[in-house]
């Protein structure tokens, strides 16, 4: 009868296992990659003459922000808490005042027609403005962009932008376009 | 005293390595500058991460401070650049994409917090010269901006 193998030490496995662990905890990085999503517009052919694309001045709305980080949106200065409301207003004009922009109807696909709002958000910064400051605008903006979409989604489908499908959520995006101008450079702070 | 069995030890420690496999990607650059990420509360998920070049911008780390300065610099990469090389940078990346892929390359725009924008406009103003439009501000996810 031969005879029965000794049992083997196996306390040193877990030491080893957790060696291993501490190596992918020091090597891997959990990325959480989150971030405000943009499109650019695409650079102007240099040969081509600048064409200025005619917008009614009613149509657009400049928020400012100076290298002081101040706001300045549509003319008045204000906290970067206000913005958003302003873009709001200015979005969906609910008053239909002459001030703020003009509607065009619009024949979306698998939703009929829409009086799709005109109006742009023109973001220009100061080369001095803070990064955090810009971003905390254009969150706001993107906010003020999310809630107007919202609104139209829960008016018209009951429930929030996020939770529609993807065909609703077109619809969507094209009843509320996120109209941001993000503007060519420029010092906006007066020399000194 | 009777030892009990360690031999599951290492089995509840691979489980654990298996989440961190899973859930973790592998670190890809060395961070040349700090970045602390400002916060925002609409952000979005990067849909393609394989898609995605990063632009860090920042204060280079304590030790490369001496060679370059605390001035913000552009890293990409594993080093440091000038708002000119972008344009080979963008260009690698977009070769190593797929054909169909290329049009949903994202540029993502990791900056400090305190950054001035004229860098930054720098870099947008680059970008949009070699045609790559998507970007990302890269954030850190917060309920609500105090």
């Amino acid at each position: 009868m031969p005879k029965p193998l000794p049992a083997l030490n196996t306390t040193s496995t877990g030491d080893i296992a957790f060696l291993l662990l501490i190596f992918f905890l020091v090597a891997t990085t959990m990325e959480t990659d989150k971030g405000i999503q943009r499109r650019l517009p695409p650079m102007p052919d240099e040969n081509q003459k600048q064409q200025d694309i005619k917008v009614n001045r009613r149509n657009i709305v400049v928020v400012r922000i100076n290298a002081q980080d101040r706001i300045l949106a549509g003319g008045v200065p204000m906290d970067v808490t206000q913005v958003k409301d302003k873009i709001v207003e200015f979005i969906t004009n609910p008053t239909n005042s002459e001030s703020l922009p003009e509607k065009e109807m619009k024949d979306i696909e698998g939703f009929g027609q829409y009086a799709v709002s005109k109006g742009v958000v023109s973001l220009q910064n100061d080369r001095g403005t803070s990064y955090s400051a810009y971003l905390r605008v254009q969150n706001e903006i993107v906010k003020a962009f999310n809630e107007i979409r919202d609104d139209f989604a829960m008016v018209n489908y009951g429930s929030k932008y996020a939770d529609l499908d993807e065909e609703k959520q077109k619809i969507v995006r094209e009843a509320v376009p996120q109209s941001i101008s993000e503007a060519e450079p420029k010092n906006v702070s007066k020399k000194r | 005293m009777a030892s009990f069995s360690m031999a599951s030890t290492s089995d509840i420690i691979f489980m654990l390595i298996f989440f961190f496999m899973v859930s973790t990607t592998m670190r890809e650059t060395d961070k040349l500058v700090m970045v602390k990420l400002p916060e925002a509360s609409e952000t979005a998920k990067l849909e393609r991460k394989d898609l995605a070049s990063y632009i860090n911008i920042g204060t280079p780390v304590k030790d490369k401070q001496a060679e370059y300065g605390t001035d913000a610099r552009i890293q990409l990469n594993d080093s440091f650049r000038n708002v000119s090389d972008i344009r080979d940078f963008i260009a690698v990346e977009r070769e190593a994409m797929s054909e169909g892929d290329r049009q949903f390359m994202t540029t993502v725009i990791k900056a400090d917090e305190n950054v001035r924008m004229g860098i930054i406009s720098d870099v947008k103003q680059e970008l949009r010269r070699c045609s790559a439009l998507k970007i990302s501000y890269s954030a850190r996810t917060v309920d609500k901006v105090q």
